[in-house]
């Protein structure tokens, strides 16, 4: 190229293929984004519970955009558990003050975050979740310990509506 | 190709030929010269194609009868097993016909590995040989999922959180996969769309990976270049076509034998209930055809590495022709590859134990050595036994060890009948 001049032809096929590549951009570009969540998926993006009658050291699981989601009313014992970790010592470190802003209530995304299982409840070492898929332990704030999962269980977004109802999403 | 240019012997077809030179090729299909020395490991191309054809028949019956949604799918193989007119056999056929189609396939690249069939100048042969097996990887997991059983569903959640571990893109990638924020009816339905294309695609490579195989012409077991047509070499039709024809009928007994007797050895019971996106199995195990994968996969304790390590053990397989140093093709020359052949062979039949195990103690430490082991072999000691091996002397060509005619020919046949 060095050699040769840089003829006016040059140019203009330089901006034609730029110019198709552009367009072949535009016109692939609808065939990839219909793949991603669609209107009616992103319709049901909240979800309210009614949770007056989790008694403390219960659990339930509802259903939030496909996934469980994990409502854990935890006892003193656990929130103390929870609260005594040193998490400069943790993989992912998060206090649980941050994770569970009422202390009380628990609330996270019942989804390994290694590869995506529902973990077990009251299992694993650290007296929290386990998942049995690949064998992640998590505590009672739903914190990484042991296994190959590299973060804490996620925490979505959600408030209390009222002290019975929460509203997540 | 044949030399000799072929001219029908009808005045019809010669016209015919002349504008579509289909009677050519089905004449150099007949004639092709092939290696008379080839064993029945050599017959499983053939098997191949006939599973190939037989999960496109299968399947595309299936897909008269199957609804895919997420709502309906599970009860509609449900209808499929219990309603429709033969839907058991045409069902039990498709899914066997899947694990039988890796039987194969497994038996068809450790005879390439044996043999030396992936190097110069086959390696175009086996890298698309590697596309197929890829692709056959990508429409049996798809396949698995379309039931929409509980293994249907957790396998198709942990297959795809798999690229999740891509840093920065993982979930948007994750998300685009699902269209959702979690395995559900769009994922089922464009699992139906590609699981329905995947086969295409395949037969399309079948095409291309045979049309390379017929420019070098077949490997053989002793792994030397042959002149063809010559002594050596017999016409595929009707040599080959009839020793095919009796391997395929003897592996048809052992594809009826699951079809018939256990059609459900190879499942998994989970897969009997019905996708629940609340609960996963205390189990959850792939297929038999990709546990050492699976193993290699949970023997890393890093997310993002352990993924890695999956790929590239498959990766691996595709750059083999340059990672194999020697020249000489066959194990049977290479007394030192002869056993390493042996040890990896070993080494993958125990991570294929190990992915079915589960992660913890004794199967994870053992599962970790043989990871270790597996790119070990392909990373270092193929490449230095390229260099290092002492090979016994190669025949100039598959007659001459049988029939004599020189001196180093005599010994070579004295080698050959202590091997």
């Amino acid at each position: 190229m060095s050699d040769k001049k840089v003829k006016r032809r040059d140019f203009i096929f330089t901006t034609s293929y730029a110019l198709g590549a552009v367009g072949v951009g535009a016109a692939v570009w609808p065939l990839i984004d219909q793949m991603n969540p669609d209107a009616s998926v992103k319709a049901l993006a909240s979800t309210e519970v009614d949770v007056s009658s989790v008694e403390p050291g219960q659990s339930i699981t509802v259903l939030w955009r496909g996934k469980p989601v994990f409502i854990k009313r935890r006892t003193q014992e656990e929130i103390a558990k929870a609260r005594e970790v040193d998490i400069k010592n943790l993989k992912h470190p998060e206090k649980d003050e941050d994770r569970a802003k009422n202390p009380e209530w628990l609330v996270m995304l019942g989804v390994c975050t290694h590869l995506g299982c529902v973990p077990l409840g009251d299992k694993g070492e650290y007296g929290g979740w386990f998942c049995p898929c690949h064998g992640s332990h998590y505590d009672t704030s739903g914190r990484i310990r042991k296994g190959p999962a590299p973060t804490n269980m996620e925490i979505p977004k959600y408030e209390f509506v009222n002290t019975n109802t929460i509203k997540i999403g | 190709m044949s030399d000799h240019e072929y001219i029908p012997k009808s005045k019809l077809g010669k016209w015919f030929n002349d504008r579509l030179p289909i009677l050519t090729l089905a004449n150099h299909l007949t004639e092709y010269p092939t290696p008379k020395n080839l064993n029945y490991w050599w017959t499983f191309g053939a098997i191949l194609t006939f599973c190939l054809v037989t999960q496109i028949i299968t399947g595309l019956i299936l897909a008269m009868h199957y609804v895919a949604h997420a709502d309906l799918a599970f009860s509609s193989v449900e209808h499929i097993m219990r309603n429709v007119n033969y839907g058991w056999l045409i069902r039990y056929v498709h899914a066997n016909g899947a694990s039988m189609f890796f039987l194969a396939v497994y038996i068809h690249i450790f005879r390439a590995l044996y043999y030396g069939s992936y190097k110069s100048p086959r390696e175009i042969i086996w890298i698309l040989g590697m596309m197929i097996y890829i692709l056959m990887m990508m429409a049996a997991f798809m396949g698995y999922v379309l039931p929409w059983g509980q293994m249907s569903f957790w396998g198709a959640t942990v297959i795809t959180n798999l690229f999740s571990a891509i840093p920065f893109f993982g979930e948007s990638i994750t998300t685009w996969l699902w269209g959702g924020y979690a395995v559900d009816n769009p994922t089922l339905t464009r699992f139906f769309s590609l699981h329905y294309l995947i086969p295409f695609l395949i037969l399309g490579l079948v095409v291309l990976h045979i049309w390379a195989l017929h420019v070098p012409g077949n490997n053989n077991p002793i792994g030397i270049d042959i002149k063809k047509p010559s002594n050596d070499t017999v016409s595929f039709h009707p040599y080959i076509v009839i020793k095919d024809i009796f391997a395929l009928l003897i592996f048809l007994i052992v594809f009826a034998f699951f079809v018939f007797y256990s059609p459900n050895i190879l499942g998994h019971a989970d897969n009997y209930i019905e996708a629940n996106p609340m609960v996963t199995p205390a189990h959850i195990v792939p297929e038999w055809y990709l546990l050492p994968f699976y193993a290699i996969l949970r023997s890393v304790p890093d997310k993002l590495l352990g993924v890695i390590a999956m790929f590239a053990a498959l990766f691996i397989l595709v750059i083999l022709p340059w990672l194999d140093t020697s020249k000489i093709r066959s194990a049977i020359f290479r007394p030192l590859y002869k056993q390493f052949y042996w040890f990896l062979v070993a080494d993958v039949l125990i991570l294929g134990y190990m992915g079915a195990m589960p992660a913890e103690g004794i199967y994870l430490l053992v599962a970790r050595v043989a990871t270790a082991y597996y790119f070990l072999h392909f990373l270092i000691i193929l490449p230095v036994l390229g260099s290092k091996e002492k090979t016994l002397e190669v025949p100039l060509s598959i007659t001459e060890p049988v029939l004599g005619g020189s001196a180093s020919a005599s010994m070579t046949r004295n080698r050959l009948d202590k091997i």
